[in-house]
């Protein structure tokens, strides 16, 4: 096993009783990107059959920083200064932050020459923490997809665990890099499930925190009511040690909540004995509209998934959790209905700032007024999957529709919103302290196989999006393999800012799973 | 089931939204909203109840956890040129764009 391999909480241990340095540890994180990332994603390059075989989680390595990072890092533990928790661990930051110097692409061309002037406020925190940041990582144009496969930057990101498989998306770069063990850890978005969706397809651990818990300072936006920085991680422990550094409120954004960040590492051993854990009969199915004839079909999730869940319920119970069945989240179907609209309307409106004066892309056609050259520098910047969003964002907000659309949608939203509290009211029926679903209706699906059936992919996130509607958190951890091998993402849903309690269970289930064959498999990459 | 953005009301959206499209690319766009359009219809059969409240998120802001507002300050930026370099032309520190259209409204 190569220090690359560990986690982050074995890093910093090894590094604080001087077995290791942090250089040691970054040469190791560059050799492992060295052996299975092949090129990094680039414009106007096109994925030939040698990159089929590797990850490509990056657009941008920041080699050179991260070695003076690591060396600054070397030197504090040398003079006896305590360089923080996250010392010479190394992550990736989706490239959907500002990071000042480096390009935040957005995975657009329409932002592909730029350089941000300054530094979100989690990647800052993270570098404050000692962390390493080796390099920004690809991710679906602005974020809008479930695969990655839209980025402008490609080869896109490949799933470590079959590369002919998507890695998820929108954070796909972010999860994959984590999987094939480029980095113990990765700073991800989470809008409908974009960090919980790759983190299940990868087999790795995802957090959505709750809503305001993390500062979007600095995060470039799509649905600024539903997105959410978070961690992605290999175990619950690292996941929480880094959602502890980022957390918490800030002077840059004030949706930042101010409610004090509670130690996560405290209570995470402290096992499951007593808590409520529902189990919810609308998570084990999806309904989507067929194409053709727009009829709504429900399906059951594969037995696969049902069984994982299932299992994971089974051994939460065996340590002392109660099992409640049947717990009725009536408006889970509603969820990607209602992401289609409120998710397009603030999207058409983040959008409407990029139009090729200030920074980003202007056209190189020729023009002859100001209105001619917003259009071509737009049509220019933006792939299809943006301009798919600004129209639809318009369509639905304009005046004649909003009351059918936007303002409807906004009101399903709070009816999912009161079936999470319903369940996790104190005082209620079901007092649940946390609800078990699986991550995902289905594993890693083929590259190609979903990709320009925007209304197949959105449904990808199903059982991700409500909690992002509710604003509440939610974790993934693996949850075994399927028959082709490929991960199984668990869910676990709480109340707000239940973060601690989520990895108080997601750690119990981990520590009596951790024996159990499915967790010995590697990702093929790394066989 | 017809479509709900023909194509008429999708050239207008385009128009509105800047943008400018190949006609492969209008073809595929206008199909999908159309396909998109047929899942969020399924927000139709909800009995609607006009004294639901909308939610704009998800998690309510309570004053205690919320920052409390404040004036806005002005910090000079300590390099502008910093961002200015960013934008596509420049002229003495000025961005330059292209002629304004003007419409004379009736």
């Amino acid at each position: 096993m190569e220090l690359c391999d560990l986690s982050a909480q074995e890093l910093v241990r090894l590094l604080r009783q001087k077995k290791t340095s942090a250089v040691e540890i970054l040469q190791s994180t560059l050799e492992r990107i060295g052996q299975v990332d092949g090129r990094p994603g680039a414009l106007d390059q096109k994925t030939n059959e040698q990159d089929k075989e590797k990850i490509h989680s990056f657009i941008t390595l920041t080699d050179q920083h991260a070695l003076q990072q690591a060396a600054a890092v070397d030197a504090d533990l040398a003079a006896g200064k305590d360089p923080g928790p996250l010392a010479g661990v190394p992550f990736t930051v989706k490239d959907i932050f500002c990071v000042k110097g480096t390009p935040s692409t957005a995975a657009s061309r329409i932002l592909a020459n730029f350089k941000s002037p300054y530094t979100a406020t989690a990647v800052e925190r993270m570098q404050k923490a000692g962390a390493v940041m080796v390099g920004k990582v690809n991710l679906d144009e602005f974020t809008y997809g479930s695969s990655t496969e839209s980025s402008a930057f490609q080869p896109s990101t490949r799933n470590p665990w079959d590369t002919h498989t998507v890695p998820g998306g929108s954070s796909g770069g972010s999860a994959a890099s984590v999987a094939a063990g480029e980095v113990p850890l990765s700073l991800g978005t989470d809008t409908a499930g974009s960090i919980r969706q790759p983190a299940a397809f990868c087999g790795v651990v995802g957090v959505k925190p709750t809503y305001g818990r993390v500062s979007r300072y600095g995060l470039i936006a799509f649905a600024s009511s539903l997105d959410c920085p978070g961690p992605v991680a290999r175990t619950v422990h690292d996941a929480a040690a880094m959602l502890q550094v980022i957390a918490g409120a800030d002077v840059h954004d004030s949706t930042a909540a101010t409610i004090p960040v509670p130690d996560y590492l405290d209570r995470l051993e402290a096992g499951v004995k007593g808590m409520r854990i529902g189990l919810s009969p609308d998570y084990s199915r999806i309904v989507f509209p067929d194409p053709k004839t727009g009829e709504f079909q429900e399906q059951a999730l594969p037995g696969e998934i049902e069984a994982s869940v299932r299992h994971a319920a089974e051994v939460l119970a065996a340590m002392g959790a109660e099992i409640v069945e049947d717990v009725p989240m009536p408006n889970t179907r509603y969820g990607i209905p209602v992401y289609f609209v409120i998710s397009r309307v603030e999207a058409a409106s983040n959008l409407h700032r990029y139009d090729g004066v200030k920074y980003g892309l202007r056209t190189d056609q020729p023009y002859t007024d100001l209105r001619q050259m917003y259009k071509l520098s737009r049509n220019q910047g933006f792939g299809l999957q943006p301009k798919l969003r600004i129209l639809m964002g318009m369509y639905v907000s304009a005046a004649q529709y909003s009351e059918q659309y936007y303002q409807r949608a906004l009101r399903v939203r709070t009816m999912i919103r009161r079936d999470f509290e319903t369940v996790f009211d104190p005082a209620g029926k079901y007092r649940l302290d946390a609800l078990l679903t699986p991550t995902t209706p289905t594993t890693a699906f083929e590259m190609d196989a979903v990709y320009g059936d925007s209304v197949l992919m959105q449904y990808a996130d199903q059982l991700t999006v409500p909690a992002n509607h509710a604003g509440i958190p939610g974790l993934s951890l693996p949850g075994g393999l399927d028959t082709k091998e490929l991960p199984i993402g668990i869910q676990l849903l709480g109340a707000d800012y239940s973060e601690q309690k989520l990895f108080q269970i997601g750690r119990a289930y981990e520590m009596v799973t951790e024996n159990e064959d499915w967790r010995k498999v590697k990702p093929k990459a790394l066989r | 089931m017809s479509e709900q953005i023909t194509p008429e009301i999708f050239d207008h959206l385009v128009d509105l939204a800047s943008l400018e499209l190949r006609a492969d690319q209008a073809e595929y766009l206008r199909k999908q909203l159309n396909n998109q359009l047929k899942a969020i219809r399924e927000l139709e059969a909800i009995p609607g109840d006009a004294n639901l409240p909308i939610s704009l998120h998800g998690v309510s802001y309570a004053v205690a956890e919320s920052p409390a507002p404040r004036e806005d300050e002005w910090h000079p930026y300590p390099d502008a040129k910093e961002i200015l370099s960013q934008a596509p032309q420049l002229e003495d520190d000025y961005i330059v764009v292209p002629d304004i259209p003007h419409t004379t409204l009736k």
